[in-house]
């Protein structure tokens, strides 16, 4: 957090529970990014990912009890998929924080969080539905929206729709 | 006794014969059956596919499939101007179009960082919360008919028709209404719209109460309900039940209270929780409950937002509308308290298009619904149909 700006309430409380996260994992993420509108942190090594879901559910400090969101995304620039979650802690303490982490575009994989949060559990599917990142360890891993036999991740920024499916004319 | 730990479930039976001997009958089991429920049943609300297995009567498996109504609303998105997407939303929860409206332009708006003239902000959560009341209408009106109870559905909908009768002479629709535009509204309300929402507050008023004592006090709704579907409150968390679904299980948690956003601060109303006395904490009834009894809360905000309302002299709804929607680069995560639950809306900006870079929508039903296998495990075939209905799934918003 950059030095003689100052946040409003929300950030600062944001802030604190980084801090403790930080305090934690050192290098592991990576510096808070405090922004007015949604402040988030990245999780730099993948692998550990579910332990620190872990870690911020459970910690006495932290109970991110809530998984509000989960957002699969594409970075196309950096040739990166990743996902972003918004956690919050439902009804005990009044902080929210986003959390970043990204795999490699083809065949990039993330740890699943499902067993942390129930909510997970659908939006990995999504998230892979959609973009194609593999979610390892996922109790239940197929598409969930699209048909299984559907070709490509229709949110990748270079999704090309296929010309037929069973017969029937895609592109409109 | 070790053959006991080893048999599987639902293949014993223990019954008590006195206080010394119990009988117990082994090998119960019955070959197990797949019932393949939907995707065209009318208890399913729209086009969802359980597939049960089930042992007997008995369900020892409902996996739900979703996807038969997806458009990728979110491709859609990336490809439309930032105000062209408010029409999208409405299609995403049809039945209560103006809270999608509503919670989308929270999600621009602070990504914009501009400021609503007051009178909108009350139109907009009078609106919103009329809409409420006629989706928890359709809410009660079809768990009636999923439970064998026809009449509360004529109740419910003759009373919803006046709910639209307001908002498309607001709007000029029906149900798909786009309405509430980023920074604005598309008009101001009618000259007489104040008066005749005063007059249908009064007139529902008593409705309500008579529409919650008909189904919570009738006999064969109640045993249908009560005790069906348990969701224990650290379990509805977890999951991110919202909306009523995590009210019914007990949970003090509504995002106009909790998160709040226009001017829902200033207005008072409670939060109605089940206490246990007429239901048993999260199950069927609790969800049916706070459902009932939220209409009369959104009753109380639409008559003080009309006597808080500043009046409409040299009122412009479009003042406040950026010529060009270009925010700034940066994302944003806003939600708002929609009938089923909160939705959500994660957008990315670059900073130079016009186009979100990425629109993502948290649907209530679709969180809401990713319980339902943890729901229905153990549960009678009837009582699956009771659990659905009170999830008040639509799958517009499932499968956006």
């Amino acid at each position: 957090m950059e030095e003689g700006k100052v946040f409003s309430q929300s950030v600062q409380q944001s802030a604190a529970a980084y801090a403790i996260i930080h305090e934690k994992f050192g290098t592991a993420v990576s510096a808070f990014d405090a922004n007015e509108t949604m402040p988030f942190f990245e999780v730099l090594d993948t692998g550990l990912w579910p332990e620190i879901a872990l870690f911020m559910r459970d910690h006495a400090k932290l109970k991110f009890n809530y998984m509000a969101c989960m957002t699969g995304m594409d970075y196309q620039a950096e040739e990166k998929l990743g996902i972003v979650c918004n956690l919050e802690s439902l009804s005990l303490f009044n902080h929210k924080l986003a959390v970043k982490v990204k795999c490699a575009r083809d065949g990039g994989s993330i740890p699943t969080v499902a067993y942390v949060w129930h909510t997970a559990n659908w939006h990995e599917r999504e998230a892979y539905d959609m973009f194609g990142m593999l979610f390892a360890g996922h109790p239940d891993f197929r598409r969930i929206l699209c048909p299984d036999d559907w070709e490509g991740f229709p949110l990748r920024k270079d999704y090309k729709v296929q010309e037929s499916y069973h017969g029937i004319k895609v592109p409109y | 006794m070790q053959e006991l730990d080893t048999a599987g479930l639902g293949s014993i039976r223990v019954t008590r014969k006195n206080d010394h001997t119990v009988v117990i009958e082994k090998d119960l089991a019955t070959e197990q059956m797949v019932l393949a429920m939907g995707p065209q049943h009318p208890s399913t609300h729209g086009v969802l596919k359980l597939e049960c297995l089930t042992d007997g009567e008995v369900i020892t498996e409902a996996e739900p499939f979703l996807g038969y109504l997806h458009r990728c609303f979110e491709k859609c998105c990336e490809n439309v101007d930032y105000p062209a997407i408010v029409p999208y939303t409405d299609r995403l929860d049809y039945l209560s179009g103006m809270n999608s409206e509503f919670a989308y332009a929270l999600a621009v708006e602070k990504l914009l960082d501009i400021e609503i003239p007051r009178r909108v902000e009350f139109i907009r959560v009078i609106v919103a919360e009329l809409n409420r009341i006629a989706s928890h209408l359709v809410a009660i009106g079809t768990y009636g008919i999923d439970l064998g109870a026809f009449t509360p559905f004529l109740f419910c909908f003759r009373d919803r028709e006046i709910i639209l009768g307001l908002l498309e002479w607001a709007s000029g629709a029906r149900m798909l209404y786009n309405y509430i535009w980023i920074g604005g509204l598309a008009y101001d309300v009618p000259s007489d719209f104040l008066k005749r929402v005063g007059e249908f507050v009064t007139y529902f008023r008593p409705k309500a109460v008579e529409l919650c004592n008909l189904l919570t006090k009738n006999e064969i709704f109640v045993k249908r309900t009560i005790g069906i579907g348990i969701m224990p409150a650290d379990v509805a968390i977890n999951y991110g039940w919202s909306g009523p679904m995590l009210r019914g299980s007990g949970v003090k948690w509504d995002l106009r209270r909790n998160d709040p956003y226009s001017v829902y601060p200033e207005l008072d109303f409670n939060v109605p929780v089940p206490d246990g006395k007429l239901s048993v904490v999260g199950d069927c009834l609790s969800r049916h409950l706070v459902r009932a009894l939220e209409m009369e809360e959104s009753l109380k905000i639409i008559e003080q937002c009309i006597a808080k309302m500043p009046s409409a002299e040299g009122f412009n709804p479009r003042s406040a509308i950026p010529k060009r929607i270009r925010p700034k680069a940066g994302e944003v995560y806003v939600r708002a308290e929609n009938p089923r639950g909160e939705l959500g809306f994660y957008i990315q900006s670059d900073g130079k298009s016009t186009k979100p870079l990425r629109c993502k929508a948290r649907s209530s039903c679709f969180v809401n619904l990713s319980a339902m296998k943890d729901l229905s495990k153990g549960q009678l075939i009837p009582d699956l149909v009771a659990i659905i209905g009170s999830i008040d799934i639509v799958l517009g918003e499932v499968d956006r």
